[in-house]
């Protein structure tokens, strides 16, 4: 009795086969897993490291000092952060609403067969080339009027428009049904309904939108290139002016420099905005965190 | 097109002449003004028939309760009252859904205007994240009725028999409310922009016993002043709160399973004396 036990419980051949094959497959998985983390310590931690001895207050506060690339020491990137916050907060301003709105049109009004055609467009927006995005608007607006703050705006309110769109309508769909039925039992319109009872039991989640929106805007080099490529010493606050100074073109022109001096540089503006990008969504996903919480609550 | 429902191409269409000396006929043995009168009325979801041929008169200042067992389209044919099923995809109704002499879904008929007449209370309690005051208050400042709003919450709240328990706290969150209160507030909240009509999907479902209770005398008070049709799946509830009765079930001939309306009767008559052999069934417990 007990041997046959014993027979039974031991293991054959093929079974430890299938439990090597077992191990080396959750071994892969797990080191797989494992690799992303580790990928973005590495690249945050080298960037940290190149850049964080040009940190200072004078790199923050301070404009390029030359006024171009010849190799001198000191001076910053105060003109690019500008540029780059002014840049991205107009590119907030054109897709914001567009974006709402056509949210709001997704989960609030349309069918699902008018709302296929346009989810499909919103994927493959996001999925474009950011560079094509970039030639597109130098054809449209850069060709005839030449390189400004307006069309790199525009340039990245296109990239960011699906992202807000896509946040927004999720946290549309958190809005539970109930409430919209409560609301349009008394008698109240559905577009009164969207904007007093849907819109803002979602507006935290609009925020996270915004926020995410906000730091892919701010890392997007490719269409700046095409609409906004410049190297100044200088600050530049008309956005329907010339080109304006943004730490992507900056990090770009430092990198492209001859002189050591200004790839530290490079490192150094490479930092600041890693650090931006990463605090905009880290905020994202607690703004996030909360809005599911206060929506669970309800 | 005069009638038009929210699907075009529905079948039996009927004018929407007004046909309110015909309803009277229909309604001699009963003393009571009509409020709904529905002539073989059809409810379908796509291509799928949710009700079939619902033929029935709702009298004035009344409780009229629907029951029957799960899926027998109650819920259906309650919210194609106050046409709240129009954003349902698919939905279409056939026949004729006559309200005060005038079809629901007459071409001119705003929805918006037709709810604002008809109230509904859903199954589960859905006060909005809003104070208390605020959740009654909101629609008549949306409506207009801005008129002595303060009076307002405290009339609606008085009359779903809920302002002792909340009249110090009117500024707290409606969320905080027992599950019972809170379904007297969405209560008090349809009946503050003063509808004729209130309609209750399973108002007490999901409420315990003693909230049930406090709802079913609730609505014994407000009958006097609205017209009351509540669906629930309890037939004692049916019993002890309506004056009549309609039983519905699931019909699966010709192939198709949809909701009918078996008979309808007070509901003495119904649940005491049942003319049908399903009602029979159904009420002694033998299925559903």
């Amino acid at each position: 009795m007990a041997n046959q036990v014993g027979a039974v419980l031991t293991p054959g051949p093929g079974l430890r086969r299938r439990r090597r094959t077992d191990r080396l497959m959750r071994a892969s998985a797990t080191a797989a897993a494992m690799l992303a983390v580790a990928i973005l310590a590495i690249m945050v931690g080298s960037v940290a490291v190149h850049g964080a001895s040009q940190l200072s207050i004078s790199f923050l506060t301070e404009n390029p000092a030359g006024g171009s690339l010849v190799g001198l020491a000191g001076g910053g990137i105060a003109n690019a952060i500008i540029g780059s916050a002014l840049l991205v907060a107009v590119a907030t301003a054109m897709a914001l609403p567009m974006g709402v709105l056509i949210a709001i049109y997704l989960t609030e009004l349309s069918t699902p067969r008018t709302a296929r055609p346009v989810r499909l467009a919103l994927d493959l927006l996001n999925g474009l080339p950011t560079i094509v995005t970039g030639i597109f608007v130098f054809g449209l607006l850069v060709a005839s009027h030449g390189q400004s703050g307006i069309a790199a705006s525009f340039a990245l309110a296109v990239v960011i428009l699906p992202v807000i769109t896509r946040t927004t309508q999720e946290m549309l769909l958190l809005v539970p049904r109930d409430l919209r039925d409560a609301a349009h039992a008394l008698g109240i319109s559905r577009w009164r309904t969207i904007t007093s009872v849907v819109l803002p039991g979602a507006l935290g989640g609009i925020l996270t939108g915004v926020v995410l929106a906000l730091a892919r805007a701010a890392g997007e080099t490719a269409p700046l290139l095409l609409t906004s490529s410049i190297f100044s010493s200088h600050t530049t606050l008309n956005v329907f002016g010339a080109a304006i100074p943004n730490i992507p073109i900056d990090i770009f022109s430092y990198s492209e420099s001859p002189f050591p001096v200004e790839h530290a540089k490079a490192w150094g503006a490479a930092l600041v905005l890693i650090v931006l990008i990463l605090v905009g969504n880290l905020t994202a996903r607690a703004l996030l965190a909360r809005q599911r919480r206060r929506l669970g609550v309800l | 097109m005069a009638l038009s429902p929210v699907g075009a191409e529905a079948p039996s269409r009927t004018t929407s002449v007004p046909f309110a000396i015909d309803a009277r006929q229909s309604m001699s043995p009963e003393p009571a003004e009509a409020v709904f009168d529905l002539r073989d009325v059809s409810i379908y979801y796509g291509d799928a028939l949710a009700v079939r041929g619902v033929t029935m008169t709702i009298p004035k200042n009344v409780i009229t309760a629907i029951i029957g067992p799960s899926g027998c389209g109650k819920s259906t044919i309650v919210r194609t009252l106050n046409r709240m099923n129009d954003s349902v995809p698919g939905f279409r109704v056939s026949g004729l859904v006559g309200y005060h002499g005038q079809s629901l879904y007459a071409g001119g008929v705003d929805p918006v205007e037709v709810r604002r007449r008809i109230g509904m209370v859903f199954q589960r309690p859905n006060p909005f994240p809003k104070s208390i005051y605020d959740n009654i208050a909101w629609a008549p400042r949306i409506l207009g009725l801005k008129h002595d709003l303060d009076e307002r919450v405290e009339k609606a709240l008085r009359d779903a028999a809920l302002w002792d328990e909340v009249k110090d706290r009117l500024r707290s969150s409606a969320l905080r409310l027992s599950g019972g209160q809170q379904q007297r507030l969405c209560i008090a909240r349809a009946i503050a922009i003063e509808p004729e009509v209130l309609l209750l999907d399973e108002p007490a479902s999901a409420l315990d016993p003693v909230a049930t209770m406090s709802i079913e005398d609730l609505m014994q008070d407000l009958k006097r002043t609205y017209t009351i049709v509540i669906v629930t799946h309890n037939m004692q509830q049916a019993a002890r709160v309506a004056e009549r009765t309609a039983f519905f079930s699931l019909d699966v001939s010709e192939g198709h399973r949809a909701g009918i309306l078996v008979e309808y009767a007070d509901t003495a008559t119904l649940f005491t004396r049942p003319a049908d052999p399903r009602t029979r069934d159904y009420v002694t417990g033998r299925f559903g």
